[in-house]
């Protein structure tokens, strides 16, 4: 017998890594940048507004955060971030300079709309 | 120099050829065989032939061997070493000229060290274990056209493993009903998706007609999702003339990847592809078929990692590695192994993973690990422990078989790699938690609960045929 109880799939705009998750407390987000951290990578932040959302290249807060040890400034950071730019996406960065390549990349903040 | 004379007549082959004295240069190729003699044949004299037929040896002198230096040029077995827990074979060490090989070339490599010796009477099996390349001989070859690094930022994807599928049912699908169901698979979660190797272009399905509509459902997808999207397009054929066509259309229609056969087709065919894809810009997946009819046998053929090094100096920035957990064969350690050796940039001597050899690939970039065959969702903690996160994991059935449609299973298998690479993050144990991390997730996603519920009771229990030869 055919089964007509499936439900429709909704397709989701979404911005890669995690963004199939719920969004993530504050604890959680600290938990991934002490993973950063450990991992030997630079955190970073990047900004862009929703509809450039595309782009490789975000605007970048400030200077990737080298040689940064402590979560909390961190999480500071990305407060300072989301006051100056409120209607951005914002998103986690870890660089590693090893491989030249980003270890780590996930959104954290997405503004109302999104 | 010494003055030779001419002795014509046969020779023990270990007069010329066993030299267990030698030390290897750091120019020299390395090889090690699992031989298994004939009976009565000693074991130097077998190492010896193996030596001398994969390089400079005939079975009789020749007078044109004193027009050359064949002290320069010969191969010499350097070591003999048990095969734990093997007493009819024994570990040889070979160590061959760098001359003896053109440069670029792994179809050299192949052709000398494995063309003729395989046949020869004085074994009744051999098996190619590992080979060192050389870095004088690692920098003659391009390599990847795109390499790991590139790839993700092409992609713009980080910090975790990309997902992929290959497209259901195998062969019979018009192209438009393919189309839909990449466009579904895309649309759901995935990355990539995957034609299945044996479609080329067949009847059913001319090539031409599903690139069209798979560059339609790929590019759909990516606006409708905000990711990029990619299916690799196969230009395996018949010829190299209609490979080339079919890459430069998949380049036409500005798809990011395209997809070869390397051992069906040849290496010949994948190094020019591969030296086409790094001229365009284009990254190259490379699936495995007809591997198993040479690396499964544990006394003869060659090795599998044998395999993933040549494909590595050829060239291909994705390449089937075995799941570990699923339908097909593939010991842990094993692969763990290989798989070093496909992403790393050194990678020790380490014989509890089946390497034998330091291998130095002197900045030659790495090749993705895929994951492909008879894996499910259950097995997403094992998966993301096993390979990390340089690695693609392909669901086929595993995406394509959940009750809701393509675009469920890729949501459900989304779901599930997130909240494994983050638990992972936070430190957890994935082997250990990984059923209660899936069925956290679960609790957010009808889709995964779905699919949990779907797969609980299938579990793949063979042992495996080809185990490393530890201690």
């Amino acid at each position: 017998m055919s089964n007509f109880n499936t439900d429709d799939y909704r397709t989701k705009y979404t911005l890669e890594t995690f963004s199939f998750l719920p969004d993530m407390s504050a604890d959680e987000i600290y938990d991934q940048i002490v993973y950063i951290i450990n991992q030997g990578w630079t955190p970073a932040l990047e900004h862009e507004e929703p509809k450039r959302a595309s782009d490789h290249y975000w605007g970048m807060w400030k200077l990737p955060f080298f040689g940064l040890r402590d979560p909390n400034k961190f999480l500071e950071e990305i407060e300072a971030c989301r006051q100056a730019y409120p209607d951005h996406l914002i998103r986690v960065v870890g660089y590693d300079s090893y491989t030249q390549c980003q270890g780590h990349n996930f959104v954290v903040y997405r503004p109302r709309g999104m | 120099m010494s003055t030779q004379t001419f002795d014509a007549g046969v020779q023990d082959y270990q007069l010329t050829y066993w030299t267990p004295d030698y030390t290897p240069l750091d120019t020299d190729l390395l090889a090690c065989f699992k031989v298994v003699p004939q009976e009565g044949v000693p074991r130097e004299e077998a190492a010896a032939a193996v030596a001398a037929e994969s390089s400079t040896g005939t079975w009789t002198t020749v007078w044109t061997d004193l027009l050359s230096d064949m002290e320069y040029y010969k191969g010499r077995a350097y070591r003999i070493e048990e095969v734990p827990g093997d007493p009819t074979a024994f570990f040889t060490f070979i160590a061959y000229p760098l001359d003896l090989f053109e440069e670029g070339s792994v179809v050299n490599v192949l052709t000398s060290l494995v063309g003729n010796v395989f046949g020869f009477k004085a074994v009744r099996s051999l098996r190619l274990e590992d080979i060192r390349f050389p870095v004088a001989f690692v920098k003659t070859c391009q390599g990847p056209p795109c390499g790991i690094q590139v790839e993700r930022d092409k992609l713009n994807k980080y910090g975790r493993p990309m997902l992929g599928c290959t497209i259901k049912p195998k062969l019979g699908l018009s192209a438009k009903n393919y189309g839909r169901a990449v466009y579904e698979c895309l649309r759901g979660g995935l990355d990539l998706t995957k034609d299945d190797e044996n479609i080329n272009s067949q009847p059913f399905q001319r090539w031409q007609n599903r690139f069209e509509f798979v560059a339609e459902a790929v590019d759909k997808a990516a606006e409708v999702t905000g990711e990029v999207k990619g299916h690799y397009l196969n230009v395996t054929a018949g010829d190299v003339d209609q490979m080339m066509k079919r890459a430069e259309f998949a380049k036409e229609l500005g798809q990011p990847i395209i997809m070869h056969d390397f051992l069906t087709a040849g290496f010949t065919a994948n190094t020019t592809l591969a030296k086409w894809c790094r001229e365009n810009g284009m990254l190259l997946h490379i699936h495995r078929a007809m591997h198993a009819v040479i690396d499964r046998n544990p006394h003869h053929g060659i090795h599998f990692r044998v395999l993933a090094k040549c494909l590595r100096l050829s060239g291909g920035d994705h390449l089937h590695t075995g799941t570990v957990v699923g339908k097909l064969e593939g010991d842990r350690a094993s692969t763990l192994g290989f798989v070093d050796l496909l992403r790393e940039d050194f990678i020790a001597e380490d014989r509890a993973r089946g390497i034998f050899f330091d291998q130095d690939w002197a900045s030659m970039p790495g090749v993705f690990a895929v994951a492909s065959g008879g894996i499910h969702v259950w097995h997403m903690p094992a998966l993301v422990n096993i390979f990390g996160d340089d690695s693609v994991l392909q669901f086929g059935g595993g995406t394509q078989g959940h009750p809701g449609g393509n675009a469920a299973g890729a949501a459900a298998n989304r779901v599930a790699l997130e909240a494994c690479v983050k638990a992972r993050n936070e430190g957890r144990d994935l082997e250990r938690e990984g059923n209660d991390i899936l069925r956290d997730a679960a609790r957010g996603s009808k889709e995964l609960a779905v699919a949990l519920d779907t797969w609980k009771e299938i579990v793949f229990e063979f042992d495996t045929v080809d185990k490393l030869d530890v201690r």
